[in-house]
């Protein structure tokens, strides 16, 4: 295929799934303010340094509250990860493979785009939730139609493993605004809003029924365990570079546990991290180191395909 | 909703006689329409709009900073034209092209018209769209002009007249195939009702006939769409194509000239293109070629084209023979080729570079559309009846100045059909733009075509750059209607209960 198109096609999901994932971060950050008493004014700043862009945020808004920092993350066409500005870009990519993708995958990232840009700031956020709701719905909805309209070969592959990327980088950073709200106030570790945050956090992640089923108790290391280390829940950072691998296997030909090229390489040296990883090294790095260090690895995998497949 | 108080003033009506009643066809579809509940054929005109939205069918407009796609205005009513019009029409232009095609071949090698005297020299090799890069060149079958849009349009007589041959990358065939498929969502029974010709299998004739066009030899041929990219603004159109062909859409970039041969850049390197059907400008397909500061594209293409290693559709240089001036001359260029008088007729046209044509010109601006030659999409144009004494005497002064560059016809009184206004149907005018394949077996025209329509009321003008629509058209069947029979299936397993 083209490597013009790969790369489109690589990009439009990567962007649908960040889009889905800054509605998860909010979401899960507005619920836990609506938590914590008199939290609303101090907890958005860590949000907006877990997204990575809290330089452009201090230029453009200075201190973060609850009102700049939704208009910022949500409709804010100078922030280039902004819902909006993802869910744009999304279909820019989309309209130039239009002919690649199916019809009805062109037509939920264009209803998508439409619904995205025509809410207004001030009704939308009457009911945040359901806004958010609605914006991982359509995700999951073009995730669907992709999976039972589209050929399943190369180019599939391509938009699969962009989506596994993002989403592997995306929930350990939903990972860290856990680690950000409770830095400032460490009495609350243990305490019953402890448990409180730790539910939003999964259901931000939609892993709170699927977590209960699997571990029962609300256990700190088993909510780590199980978003980073799952191999079986689709949003667990596991399970995703599992599947990015099949993907990339699928592109190159390569057997399995073999490489052909830098991307490769370095996607299974990670996969290999997280097979034979347990809690224990994860808590002796420490959380937010780890995650941190997880996601330099993610984005030299993701330089490395851009490098390998998308400019030749 | 009905029709009961629309009148044709005077107009050829597409759909009513002159004394009100639905021409022969119609009939089935006005009484369907008058059928309707009130207001439920505004309800279904929205929903149209809003699934034309939804599908992202729109065209970019030019100088937008907010780069705003609009839909391309769609009127629910459709035009209906009659199974003996159509019959004719399709000879005519099936007529037109093979003339007009081995008039294009004639040009670029013997130039035989010429040597003949039918046609003057220097008005043929001054025409903006004559590549001196295509002489000596031996397309495929020898076949130029592949795709073809006519611009037809009927007079107050109801006589249909070749307007425009639009030879080079003529769009709007998209809008036919999406506006036929949006029809039959909102409009089910009354399509059912009609018995239309289907237009659904243009992608695959236009593959068919792209194929055929292979260099010898080669088996499976790799086709692409070439665009210019998606700011252009007929873009949906190259996509949908490609789409509903299944082969890959390029833009420049993803193609070069390697080892004389053209070639596509994809994730396992580079692979073998031998058919382009390019809706990229002549000006801009080879900087070697042609425009050497542009930037869109693949050196060494035309040189590859003329060596036989791939084949473009259209040809480069097919713009000589839609050039206004040379329009002029088409009736003599069939009778020169074929020895056949034309079966459609040219609008008559008045070329300001003739001594007495131009002097009728200047002395009836007021009753002339005058039309320069190298402008197209209703821009350069006079509308003399509609214009002002300043704009007429502008034009005067412009033809004196330049008059290779001027053509003048009668303003024909273009023919109507209603348009759902509001809460009312309104006569508004129309053109017929249908498309043809030349194929190297055979020769195929879309059953209908691109009917666009003045939206504002009173304008002769039906270029959507300047408010102009579009409408389904229908043909109709010579027998009647009649859907297939079904054939029944075994029943699907259920649960056991």
């Amino acid at each position: 295929m083209l490597s013009r198109v790969a790369n489109s096609i690589y990009w439009l999901n990567r962007y649908i799934e960040r889009a889905e994932n800054v509605a998860r971060f909010i979401d899960a950050n507005y619920h836990m303010t609506l938590d914590i008493p008199d939290s609303a004014s101090t907890q958005w700043q860590p949000l907006i340094n877990t997204t990575g862009d809290h330089e452009l945020f201090a230029e453009l808004y200075g201190e973060a509250n609850q009102e700049n920092s939704i208009e910022f993350l949500v409709f804010d066409r100078n922030n280039p990860n902004s819902i909006y500005s993802c869910v744009r870009a999304a279909r820019e990519n989309a309209r130039s493979v239009r002919e690649y993708i199916s019809s009805e995958m062109w037509e939920q990232i264009n209803t998508f785009y439409l619904m995205i840009n025509s809410a207004a700031r001030d009704t939308s956020m009457d009911l945040p939730h359901q806004f958010f709701v609605d914006i991982m719905t359509a995700s999951h909805t073009f995730i669907g139609i992709t999976d039972s309209t589209m050929d399943h070969g190369e180019g599939w592959h391509f938009g699969r493993m962009g989506r596994m990327l993002e989403r592997a980088d995306k929930t350990t950073r939903i990972l860290d605004v856990k680690y950000y709200i409770l830095l400032p106030s460490v009495d609350y570790v243990g305490s019953s809003y402890d448990n409180l945050l730790w539910g939003a956090l999964l259901r931000s992640a939609s892993a709170f029924e699927m977590y209960r089923k699997r571990h029962g108790r609300i256990n700190p290391d088993k909510i780590v365990e199980f978003l980073l280390l799952d191999p079986r829940f689709p949003r667990a950072v596991h399970y995703s570079i599992v599947t990015a691998i099949i993907s990339m296997n699928n592109i190159t030909g390569s057997p399995r546990g073999t490489f052909a090229n830098k991307a490769e390489q370095k996607l299974g040296r990670l996969l290999a991290e997280f097979n034979f990883g347990s809690l224990d090294e994860v808590f002796e790095i420490g959380l937010h180191e780890y995650l941190d260090q997880t996601q330099t690895r993610i984005n030299e995998v993701g330089a490395a395909v851009q490098n390998n497949f998308f400019s030749p | 909703m009905r029709f009961d108080g629309y009148d044709t003033e005077g107009f050829y009506d597409e759909l009513f006689d002159p004394a009100g009643k639905p021409r022969a066809g119609a009939d089935l579809l006005i009484e369907r329409i008058n059928g309707l509940p009130e207001t439920e054929l505004q309800r279904r005109q929205k929903a149209a709009e809003h699934a034309l939205l939804n599908l992202g069918i729109t065209f970019n407009v030019y100088s937008d900073e907010a780069q705003t796609e609009k839909i391309f205005p769609f009127d629910i009513v459709p035009r209906i034209v009659q199974a003996s019009e159509w019959d004719v029409l399709e000879k005519g232009l099936k007529q037109r092209i093979n003339a007009l095609n081995t008039f294009i071949d004639d040009i670029y090698n013997a130039q035989k018209i010429i040597k003949d005297g039918v046609i003057p020299k220097d008005l043929v090799l001054s025409a903006d769209g004559f590549r001196e890069a295509c002489i000596g060149v031996e397309p495929p079958c020898g076949i130029w002009c592949h795709i073809t849009g006519t611009d037809l349009v009927r007079d107050g007589s109801g006589e249909f007249f070749v307007l425009e041959d639009n030879l080079r990358c003529p769009s709007g065939v998209s809008y036919v195939l999406e506006n036929r498929l949006i029809m039959k969502r909102t409009f089910p029974m009354v399509f059912d009702a009609c018995s239309v010709q289907p237009v659904t299998d243009y992608p695959s004739r236009l593959l068919e006939m792209l194929q055929e066009m292979a260099p010898p030899g080669v088996r499976a041929p790799v086709v692409v769409v070439w665009t210019p990219g998606i700011y252009n603004s007929a873009y949906f159109e190259h996509s949908f194509l490609a789409q509903q062909m299944g082969v890959p859409l390029v833009e420049g970039g993803d193609l070069v000239v390697h080892r004389g041969e053209v070639m596509m850049r994809t994730t396992k390197g580079l692979e073998r293109v031998d058919v382009i059907y390019r809706r990229v400008d002549d000006d801009f397909m080879d900087p070697k070629a042609f425009r050497p500061d542009s930037l869109l594209g693949v050196p060494g293409l035309m040189k590859a084209y003329r060596k036989g290693k791939v084949a473009l559709a259209n040809a480069p240089g097919t713009g000589v023979a839609d050039d206004k001036a040379v329009y002029a001359y088409v009736p003599e260029i069939i009778k020169y080729y074929l020895g056949e008088d034309p079966i459609i007729n040219n609008v008559p046209t008045y070329a300001c570079w003739r001594e007495d044509d131009r002097k009728y010109v200047l002395e009836n601006l007021d009753k002339l559309v005058v039309k320069a030659v190298n402008e197209s999409g209703g821009y350069g144009m006079l509308i003399g009846p509609h214009a002002t004494a300043a704009e007429r005497a502008e034009f005067a002064t412009r033809i004196k100045a330049k008059p290779r560059t001027y053509i003048a016809q009668p303003t024909l009184a273009l023919s109507r059909v209603p348009v759902l206004m509001d809460d009312h149907f309104e006569g508004r005018h129309v053109d017929l733009r249908p498309y043809i394949l030349f194929g190297a077996k055979s020769t195929y025209v879309l059953p209908g075509g691109l009917t666009r329509v003045a939206l504002k009321k009173g304008s002769l003008v039906v270029n959507s750059s300047q408010g102009g629509g579009s409408k389904d058209t229908w043909v109709l069947n010579h027998e009647g209607g009649s859907s297939p029979e079904s054939t029944l299936s075994e029943q699907s397993q259920s649960q056991e209960g």
